[in-house]
């Protein structure tokens, strides 16, 4: 009896976490938009956004690489080493930029964002601005909310274009892909509302999900160290599971059926 | 006498677990209370509930005559402008300098210009002596000029109400001697009503006007230093005098060590 | 953290995405230029249509001069009828031109490859609508095998 006991248990615990998720982001959303959070929100850009760049940019440039090294061992077999440009490009832009962008970026932005605000609860930061009559929801949340989901699309942009420059340096300057063949059949082959806004669609939906567990869990951590460490490790782990799931959905969405 | 927070018998439990069974306490205008007790009955708890950021579960808690607990998220935001918490870590926002933390409160609620913030930011620190680290971080804060500087920046906004949470805990002689000399005359000089909670027994005894002291769930003893002091409540005095075993046991709730140890049932 | 360095640090962040956009938009992907802009229909009618797909170009002479933008099968005879939009500016094409379904190397897509045909007096240019008469359909592996087994066996 005892399993069936724990499985109830659980679900209503999820039950409830969520709705305290959805709680907390419409407290957060729903309100007079400020001014005041403008310079707040450009300063969590920063924080989420840019210092992540070089993880991003890095990473781009080696897997747009590995991907045409890999691309062309393969593609010379069937002579068709001129199909290098869209076998990166559309990688890039349909999975590998939006999704190795939210991943990277829940392990270096999201489980800082939990760490932070973790500790910002644990050090009665958050109490304290609730005492002084500043909800900590539009002050603290609001504006790092604002900030993961204009940073993510922005990251996983760069992500693609770095990748595809990358695999123009190995397929085309190292390889001897003719460069003139790897742009055009490129663009020959990508669509731009099919690939391109497609790719920046998911990569909204996954900076969504992403800043949100984040968030979530660092305002509903337990305030011990333990707790801290222990919210930050399920945002990364759940944030991961959940972009991977959900990239799968939104590719049958928008790919799967003609 | 006029009272400033009065908490009317009120109960509140945190899930299964009773805090507040039935506890009713008036704060005097312009007068030091203090609330002791030992730790763990949450004291914090009475604070935050003060302060609307908890609800109790029944009775009534007023704050200059109007019910926090019935008040709308709007009234409360407004009426929380006029108390002040210290909380026991200070809370000191430790992405700004204190000059920043002194002045947020300023920032957010008034619209006064940045030099006459900088003004006030000046008069508060330098009524808790720390007008020349006004540009340092938090984190190259000793802890007693933390809770001092979040002092600071808990009169910004001139309160009628203070909250002093633990505000001794693991202090050393100096600065304690400092808070304890620092509530007291910023309770005269700007004529503000103070709660502090505490379990520092001499301290407090030194400055509070009235003194309330909780455990087990209710009030067990009340009056000036004095009255507390000659109190025939043998809880209070085993409190007052810090005795190891008294009416408040030594040994968490136990079966006998005899039962346990023999290995017969219980 | 400094403020100015903050806000020049997220500007150069915004710039580097528009740069990645910009890269995006004029190298790699292609805009829909048909589709926008102004455009006439014709239509035409082919016996097979083999891996022909709705977004393939219309090419004469290998540039692209329209898209197909529909795939139906005709109600009457079930042979597939394919939708053309093509640019206004090639608008002159006689009615004797033809229109043949083309691969890009041996393992490419799909494309129409669109013959002009002569003029002579009496011939009209197509206009909208139109349906282009002279078509021939998609090679099918399956049936050219099948052919050239045939010739063999008829040949002894």
């Amino acid at each position: 009896m005892n399993w069936i006991r724990q499985i109830g248990r659980t679900t209503l615990d999820r039950v409830s976490a969520t709705g305290r998720a959805g709680l907390m982001l419409f407290g957060a959303l729903i309100a007079p938009p400020s001014f005041k959070n403008i310079p707040l929100t450009i300063k969590q850009i920063y924080v989420v956004g840019v210092q992540s760049l070089a993880i991003i940019i890095v990473s781009g440039l080696f897997i747009g690489m590995v991907m045409a090294l890999q691309g062309y061992t393969i593609l010379t077999d069937y002579g068709a080493e001129g199909s290098l440009g869209p076998m990166v490009a559309l990688s890039l832009l349909r999975e590998l930029g939006p999704v190795v962008t939210a991943l990277l970026f829940a392990g270096r932005a999201g489980s800082a964002l939990t760490a932070e605000i973790g500790l910002m609860k644990a050090t009665e930061q958050l109490s304290s601005l609730e005492m002084m009559a500043v909800d900590p929801l539009r002050r603290v949340v609001a504006p790092r909310f604002w900030a993961g989901m204009l940073s993510m699309p922005m990251l996983a942009l760069i992500f693609s274009a770095v990748g595809i420059l990358g695999g123009h340096l190995v397929g085309v300057d190292w390889l001897g892909v003719d460069s003139g063949s790897y742009w055009s059949i490129m663009q020959a082959t990508v669509d731009w509302d099919k690939d391109v806004i497609n790719g920046v669609i998911k990569s909204l939906v996954f900076a969504l999900v992403v800043t949100w567990i984040a968030i979530f869990k660092g305002y509903d951590s337990i305030p011990t160290s333990e707790g801290i460490s222990q919210a930050t490790t399920q945002t990364v782990v759940l944030s991961s599971l959940a972009v991977l799931g959900l990239d799968f959905v939104l590719t049958a969405l928008m790919f799967g059926i003609e | 006498m006029d009272y400033l927070v009065n908490v009317d018998n009120m109960t509140f439990s945190r899930g299964e677990r009773v805090i507040y069974d039935g506890v009713s306490l008036r704060v005097p205008k312009g007068k030091i209370t203090a609330v002791m007790g030992p730790s763990g009955i949450g004291k914090t708890t009475l604070l935050k509930l003060i302060g609307g950021q908890l609800e109790p579960d029944s009775g009534d808690i007023t704050f200059d005559g109007d019910s926090i607990v019935s008040m709308s998220r709007r009234e409360l935001y407004q009426t929380r402008r006029k108390m002040s918490m210290l909380f026991q870590s200070g809370a000191l926002f430790t992405d700004m300098s204190v000059f920043d933390n002194v002045a947020f409160p300023l920032r957010e609620h008034t619209k006064l210009s940045e030099p006459v913030i900088a003004t006030i930011v000046s008069l508060k620190l330098q009524a808790v002596g720390l007008r020349g680290a006004a540009q340092l971080m938090p984190s190259e804060l000793s802890g007693g000029m933390a809770r001092r500087a979040a002092l600071a920046r808990a009169i910004a906004l001139d309160p009628d109400l203070i909250m002093y949470d633990e505000p001794f805990a693991g202090q050393d002689p100096i600065s304690m001697g400092v808070l304890v000399k620092l509530i007291r005359e910023l309770n005269d000089a700007l004529n503000l009503t103070s709660i502090v909670v505490t379990h520092d027994v001499t301290e407090v005894l030194t400055i509070a006007d009235y003194i309330y002291i909780l455990a087990d769930k209710r009030i067990i003893g009340e009056g000036t230093a004095e009255q507390i002091q000659h109190s025939e409540s043998e809880l209070v005095q085993q409190f007052l005098r810090g005795e190891a075993d008294g009416p408040v046991p030594f040994h968490y709730p136990a079966p006998s060590l005899q039962k346990s140890l023999l290995g017969e049932e219980v | 953290m400094n403020r100015y360095k903050t806000e020049l640090m997220v500007g150069v962040f915004v710039v580097m995405t528009i740069a990645a956009l910009l890269l995006l938009a004029l190298k790699v992907a292609n805009q829909t230029v048909v589709t926008e802009g102004d455009t006439y229909t014709l239509y035409a009618k082919f016996d097979n249509i083999g891996g022909l797909k709705v977004r393939s170009p219309v090419k004469v002479g290998g540039v692209v001069i329209g898209r197909v933008s529909s795939i139906k099968l005709d109600s009457d005879d079930y042979s597939p009828v394919v939708e053309l939009t093509i640019q206004s500016e090639y608008n002159a094409f006689p009615e004797t031109s033809s229109a043949s379904i083309l691969t890009s190397g041996l393992l490419g897509e799909q494309y129409i490859g669109f013959e002009p045909g002569f003029t002579i007096d009496g011939v009209e240019n197509l206009a909208n609508g139109d349906y282009i008469e002279d078509t021939s359909s998609a090679l099918v592996l399956e049936e050219l095998i099948g052919q050239f087994l045939f010739s063999r066996g008829s040949e002894e």
